[in-house]
């Protein structure tokens, strides 16, 4: 597998690694392909230009080499983004940030991806906000991507 | 001084120094076709035979059941698709085990496509096949069983002897894949009752691009390969001089050092199994504690994955391998530890330590100060860390 040296870089000592105590949201999913499963945890401030914005980003993965600097690279790209801009994020983000990856593991950026989206999630749902039709579908999609993960582990 | 530490044996081997100076004569000195009539090729003949004797009295064949081939891949294509072909008239059905390697199963999943039947038995908690599924499953269409002597991930090593005369008594043949086994384990295909049998120079300090099939005088098979009528007619193809003179060094090598390396290396193995074991909670032993190739270490780490653990551990001058999907090209977790019965997230933090001529004691002790620390620092960035 050949790795860049930002990919390496991230795995060898990741970015905001962690629990957040007390977090406003956290999203939990996992990949039914690989096994690799993320968590995200935010915490969610206001700026000066009072827009909601990620103001701390945490993670905790498991998988292998590129889960583990995608992990790091997105919460690196998140941290101190609106919410807004923060959804916008996209997998080419991800790659490029971290100067491409092999093409069999940009399926593990996607996972992020639905980490950080499903982290809003929560916390949108925990302040009884409205939720875009976008988000909902994927939380649906996430939480039947867990049940699978569940299934195939059960003794 | 940063170490290197290779434990990943089983995948390849380095050639023994002594196996170059023995191949060396046979590239630009010695290099002549074996089937030239003149005394050039005469020279390569007489080379080509004394290699076949020395590999032959290893294996307890003749040396007439020895035809050399390209890799263990070629070896077992030629045995399943040579015995198949030959043998259509007697039926369509193959038995293997489901831990067999992957050039066996690609095989066996291409000959469904062909219409063949094929059986593939389970194996235990430790991959032994069961002797009583085995006589079940064998039916009058059944043309071959091929069951490997040890298998490649967890070195789990079957009673090849007593699988073998089950076979005898059912008439059907029998071929076993002992690449991982050669030169570690006491072969004798009589002893064995095997029909056929494959072998590689490069899994025991040999070069690569040369194998064996060991086919029994008297068993019905038809050559992969046809032209010049090279190996019996059964291999044509320009012998490769070099590589089988390499080959047949390698295992008289092997045959001198077979007794003192296997208690070596047993050694070594279970001081790093224990070592690991004891230092890591949360970590287990795939395959048999004993019925294992001796140089043969599989463990799975709970709550890490592999591809993480293989490189952190090759930041710190440690090459293994592992079962684990993210591994894998097709993303698949091993089939081997999932026939064992493993889940996916215990085959995920799996390792594959293989040791060899060259490891020492320093190496297990080096592995078992590193090691530790990466399992704990993966393991505070997992989700699933107790």
């Amino acid at each position: 597998m050949n790795y860049t040296k930002k990919v390496l870089e991230h795995f060898k000592n990741p970015h905001n690694v962690g629990k957040i105590e007390n977090p406003d949201g956290v999203g939990k999913v996992g990949n039914i392909i690989c096994g690799d499963v993320m968590w995200i945890y935010i915490k969610v401030r206001k700026n000066n230009r009072d827009e909601e914005i990620i103001h701390e980003i945490k993670f905790e993965t498991f998988g292998c080499v590129a889960a583990l600097a995608i992990s790091s690279a997105l919460t690196d790209l998140a941290k101190g983004k609106t919410l807004e801009e923060a959804l916008k994020i996209n997998k080419d983000d991800v790659v490029n940030f971290l100067g491409g990856l092999p093409s069999i593991k940009i399926h593990c950026s996607l996972l992020a991806i639905d980490a950080l989206s499903e982290a809003i999630y929560d916390y949108l749902f925990k302040k009884g906000r409205d939720i875009p039709e976008k988000l909902k579908l994927k939380h649906k999609k996430v939480l039947m991507e867990l049940e699978i993960i569940k299934e195939k582990n059960k003794e | 001084m940063k170490n290197k530490v290779y434990l990943d044996y089983a995948a390849t081997t380095p050639v023994d120094p002594r196996v170059v100076r023995a191949m060396i004569p046979y590239f630009s000195k010695n290099f002549a076709n074996t089937m030239s009539l003149h005394s050039f090729g005469q020279e390569a003949k007489k080379s080509l035979d004394k290699s076949r004797k020395v590999i032959a009295d290893f294996i307890g064949a003749k040396t007439s059941e020895i035809i050399f081939t390209s890799s263990a891949t070629e070896s077992n294509n030629f045995a399943l698709k040579g015995v198949a072909f030959a043998n259509k008239n007697k039926g369509n059905h193959i038995i293997v085990s489901s831990i067999e390697h992957s050039c066996i199963m690609e095989s066996v999943a291409w000959f469904e496509k062909q219409g063949f039947e094929i059986s593939r038995l389970k194996v235990d908690k430790y991959g032994f096949i069961d002797f009583e599924e085995l006589k079940k499953t064998i039916k009058k269409e059944t043309i071959l069983v091929s069951i490997m002597h040890a298998n490649n991930e967890i070195g789990t090593i079957q009673p090849i002897k007593e699988i073998g005369k089950i076979c005898k008594e059912k008439g059907v043949y029998f071929h076993t894949d002992a690449a991982q086994s050669l030169g570690k384990e006491l072969i004798d295909v009589n002893k064995m009752n095997v029909d056929l049998l494959t072998a590689t120079a490069h899994k025991l300090y040999g070069p690569k691009g040369v194998g064996f099939l060991f086919v029994k005088e008297g068993t019905k098979i038809e050559p992969l390969l046809h032209g010049g009528s090279h190996e019996f007619g059964l291999r044509s193809s320009t012998c490769n001089v070099a590589g089988i003179v390499g080959f047949a060094k390698a295992c008289e090598i092997c045959k001198e050092l077979m007794v003192e390396e296997d208690k070596r290396l047993k050694k070594l193995r279970d001081k790093l199994i224990t070592g690991m074991l004891d230092k890591i909670d949360d970590s287990f032993l795939n395959g048999h504690p004993t019925k294992r190739l001796s140089n043969n270490a599989n463990i799975a780490f709970s709550f890490v994955e592999g591809e993480s653990l293989l490189i952190q551990l090759d930041f710190s001058g440690i090459a293994v391998s592992t079962g684990s999907a993210c591994s894998s090209k097709k993303l698949t977790s091993s089939h081997v530890l999932t026939a064992i019965g493993l889940k996916p997230n215990q085959i995920q933090g799996s390792l594959r330590f293989s040791l060899g001529r060259w490891t020492q004691e320093e190496d297990i002790d080096y592995v078992l100060e590193v090691l530790p620390g990466i399992v704990e620092k993966l393991r505070k960035i997992s989700p699933f860390r107790k």
